[in-house]
């Protein structure tokens, strides 16, 4: 592969965080000075790795028989191109935003949440339930009580598992997918049975009250942006203060880094890991304030797309960190628009092309191991570094 | 050195930088063929970098290696392995489901028809177990071995793969004093056979006991190299540390004040039948200003004991007995509570309870004390204050090197206690639990963390001392008590205990 071969060769090949789990002591020192470089890698790595996986995708566009350079303008234009075209590369985004941000938190504690899906679900399903139960309460109290509900409901969704995996010991992996289906399942009940919509024949909720609708903006010509984006955006900034600057964020990463460490420190680590979920539930819970305040205006069964799978993408390419979440929520937001107009503007592509390239994407940022090697390699080529004068010898016998 | 006979191995002139750092720069090293060649240094002196050199770990940068007087350049362990060198790490590459004898098969089977040829595999092993008196229980899963025979284990794969040098890595770090000496008379017996082998150390008295030579690793040169006959521990531990060490500190007698730290009573925890994972009937009292050591061999009760005493509310920890912790009851409290009345803990896994590996040694320097009016308020950490408090602490303390933004998990073990020491410290605690404090630490760093435990004796706390080292026990304890099997089977006064007859306690006499 041709792309920053040079630009990896800042020193030895070693994995800043595989080495703390060996017991390399002796190079104390060596890791020492390298420590300034991987904060340059840290940053740059997913950068190049994202610009490769697109590359392998126009590729892959080139054997279905389109030209990559038309692709690639295509993607581009439908993305940023208009008003509209970001609007909709925005409206996309929000909800990974959340997602990402959920999977985060949660992974920091040393949980996988892999249940944002059914969280969202349900938070949506709440967000509706209340609108549509109470359909005549004012503007701002509405939206807010809408918005809490969802919070709420999601966080429910996430403390099950978290309560399970800290006290029961069953792993949160396995329970967050269950809840998933649980949560599909109970959401198409209520939006059939219990709150179904009379004048449609689509499986979605009554309408929720006027007083519930958020703003959307103007400037982006009829996509349904809403006051749901900067929620999101505060969401982010609000994690990053919790997770950096509070005790309790000290204490999900203490647990994430160590249960052990952090127990015998006098931390609670079950107590944690119940928040924590709780925490990435909520998170999720919160995509209902976009769907439903700023856009459908009611739970439609099936709205999402699998945000709650995306954000574990997205997580994954911003490496946790919410700076890193929303950059790459609006890049997967960018792709998931710019492939629906590919479905239209060329003749062999479909908008499913988007997961390719979101599976490449994420192909490469995870192929941490190759770029280790091939700079370990590119060093063996190079030939060892003269060491300078031998120092003053041992003392042999 | 007899002329015309090659050495074993030799290192000529070996280098081996990462980055700016000289791991080794220019060792010089010969091994006699059929000896026990001892190698110490403290953590960081360049001795396991010149073995992971010898045994194709990792690759010089300059220099020679010559093994049986033959010039060798290695790609790879496997090449080592080819050319008769075998290597114990202190870690054991053991799989733990499987049986003893797949183990030492593993990567080596012998086939016949397409199938692992067990029996065949099985007639050498026991031919080997016999000449060197290795016995295994060869279909027993691994990790239902005690870690002894575990490296048994791991010394028979490098025998079964015609292994004529072994290395063997901090091989005691793990044995009981008894397994340690079991180990040396296997070594012996392998000496007697014409094996060669490498120990690398930081323990003095194993090289004392059992090495022909002995050679001192620090800065990553040879700083000293002599038959072990000609030296003793005193030289050696000034060789690895650069100046005059003292080994055993002298400690004034203890001025205890008459308010317990700690007081236990009738303990009893209650394990899995025929398991010596238990507790039973334990009573002591640990007063203000006095040092109360636990003396036994390991597993005997002395971790449970420590657990059971921090956290109540865990249900494996779930006792028996009352337990009162400066004047205050504390049965069912959670753990943050107990440690909030003044409690320090150095616990016996450093790496596994003490550090969180991959967090900067500010972040360390923080667990546990998160919650204190000194560094948060309000559940807002106070970033300035922490910053000032652990760069204080880490050069008070002589964590080394100095910086709070590495990582933990790349100091050396001594400076990564060092730095438990420092965090635990700075509660000014009234009772100290101390298990293991220098285990897998350093000559210079003990007598550091010695020095400190005294300090807070003397500055009025009561103090735990758990541990397995009797050297240590012996030095510091105002008072010993023998552990066995979950009780407190003996009782001793400082100076009333001789070494052999608390050894004698601790094996059950």
């Amino acid at each position: 592969m041709a792309f920053g071969e040079d630009a990896l060769d800042w020193g030895p090949a070693f994995d800043e965080d595989a080495s703390a789990r060996r017991p390399y002591l002796e190079l104390a020192i060596g890791y020492r000075l390298l420590a300034i470089f991987p904060a340059v890698r840290r940053i740059l790595q997913p950068i190049l790795a994202v610009a490769a996986g697109l590359g392998l995708g126009l590729a892959a566009t080139a054997i279905a028989g389109e030209n990559p350079w038309h692709v690639l303008v295509i993607l581009a234009r439908g993305a940023f191109g208009s008003g509209y075209g970001l609007g909709m590369t925005l409206f996309y985004s929000t909800p990974l935003i959340f997602t990402g941000l959920s999977v985060a938190v949660a992974f920091q504690a040393g949980l996988f949440n892999i249940g944002a899906e059914g969280q969202l679900t349900l938070g949506a399903l709440a967000a509706a339930a209340v609108g549509a139960v109470w359909p005549g309460l004012p503007w701002p109290l509405a939206p807010v009580l809408a918005g809490v509900a969802a919070l709420a409901a999601g966080m429910l969704w996430g403390a099950i598992p978290g309560w399970l995996r800290a006290r029961r010991g069953s792993h949160e992996v396995i329970n967050t997918i269950m809840l998933n289906f649980i949560a599909a399942g109970l959401a198409s009940y209520v939006a059939l049975y219990v709150l179904s919509n009379p004048d449609s024949q689509n499986p979605e909720t009554r309408p929720i009250g006027a007083g519930y609708c958020i703003s959307q903006y103007a400037v982006f010509g009829g996509a349904p942006v809403s006051a749901a984006l900067p929620l999101a955006l505060l969401a982010a900034v609000a994690v990053w203060l919790l997770m950096s600057r509070t005790v309790l964020g000290f204490e999900m990463r203490a647990v994430g880094q160590s249960e052990a460490a952090a127990r015998a420190a006098g931390i609670d680590p079950g107590r944690i890991q119940i928040l924590a979920l709780a925490l990435a539930g909520g998170l999720a819970g919160l995509v209902g304030v976009g769907e439903v305040l700023g856009n459908a205006q009611k739970f439609k069964v099936g709205f999402s797309p699998e945000y709650g799978f995306m954000g574990i993408a997205v997580a994954l390419l911003g490496r946790n960190q919410p700076a890193g979440v929303v950059a790459a929520a609006m890049l997967f937001g960018a792709l998931h628009k710019g492939a629906a107009d590919l479905d239209m503007e060329t003749e062999h592509l479909t908008r499913e092309v988007s997961m390719i390239f979101q599976a490449l994407i994420i192909l490469s940022v995870s192929a941490e191991g190759v770029w280790n090697w091939m700079s370990a390699r590119r060093r063996a080529v190079k030939g060892v570094k003269p060491v300078g004068a031998p120092l003053e010898p041992g003392v042999a016998s | 050195m007899t002329p015309g006979v090659a050495p074993a191995v030799e290192l000529r002139e070996l280098s081996k930088r990462f980055g700016e750092v000289a791991a080794n720069a220019g060792v010089n090293l010969r091994v006699r063929a059929g000896t026990i060649h001892g190698v110490i240094g403290e953590n960081g002196a360049g001795k396991s970098t010149a073995m992971k050199l010898l045994y194709g770990m990792l690759r010089p940068d300059s220099g020679e290696i010559l093994v049986e007087g033959i010039p060798c350049v290695w790609s790879s362990p496997a090449e080592a392995i080819a050319r008769g060198i075998g290597m114990v790490h202190q870690h054991f590459m053991l799989a733990g489901p499987y049986t003893a004898l797949d183990n030492i098969l593993l990567g080596a089977e012998p086939v016949r028809r397409g199938m692992v040829d067990r029996r065949a595999a099985r007639l050498k092993l026991d031919a080997l177990a016999r000449q060197y008196g290795l016995p295994v229980d060869w279909d027993r899963p691994i990790e239902e071995l005690p870690v002894g025979v575990q490296q048994r284990v791991e010394i028979l794969k490098l025998l079964y793969r015609d292994a004529r040098i072994l290395i063997l890595d901090e091989p005691t770090a793990v044995l009981t004093p008894q397994e340690t000496n079991g180990l040396f008379e296997n070594l012996k017996k392998l000496r007697g056979e014409g094996k060669t082998v490498l120990l690398v150390t930081h323990k003095l008295r194993d090289v004392m006991a059992f090495t022909d030579h002995v050679t001192v690793f620090r800065a990553g040169r040879v700083a000293g190299d002599m038959p072990t006959s000609q030296t003793n521990p005193q030289e050696l531990a000034n060789l690895m540390v650069g100046r005059k060490v003292i080994l055993n500190i002298q400690v004034p007698p203890a001025q205890p004040r008459p308010e317990s730290a700690l007081e236990i009573s009738g303990l009893t925890l209650a394990g899995a039948a025929g398991s010596r994972h238990r507790l039973a009937g334990i009573s002591l009292r640990v007063k203000r200003g006095e040092i109360v050591g636990i003396a036994g061999v390991e597993g005997n009760g002395q971790s449970e004991l420590v657990q059971a005493i921090l956290h109540p509310r865990d249900p494996r920890c779930r006792t028996s007995g009352a337990v009162n912790v400066l004047g205050r009851e504390v049965s069912g409290w959670a753990a943050a509570r107990i440690r909030a009345l003044g409690v320090a803990v150095i616990p016996e896994d450093r790496l596994h309870e003490g550090l969180l590996p991959e967090r900067p040694v500010r972040e360390n320097f923080l667990l546990g004390l998160q919650r204190t009016a000194e560094f948060s308020r309000a559940g807002v950490l106070n970033s300035r204050r922490l910053a000032d408090a652990a760069t204080a602490a880490v050069s008070e303390y002589d964590v080394r090197p100095p910086d709070v933004d590495l990582c933990a998990g790349h100091l050396s073990g001594g400076n990564q206690q060092k730095l438990i020491v420092a965090r635990e410290f700075h509660r000014r605690p009234s009772l100290l639990i101390a298990a293991q404090p220098t285990r897998g630490v350093d000559v210079g760093a003990i007598e550091f963390i010695h020095q400190r435990i005294v300090r807070a004796r003397d500055e009025g706390a009561g103090v735990l001392l758990v541990s397995s080292e009797l050297d240590e026990v012996l030095a510091l304890s105002d008072r010993i008590m023998v552990m066995y099997e979950g009780r407190i089977t003996a009782e001793f006064a400082r100076g009333a205990a001789s070494e052999q007859e608390l050894g004698l306690r601790m094996g059950g006499a």
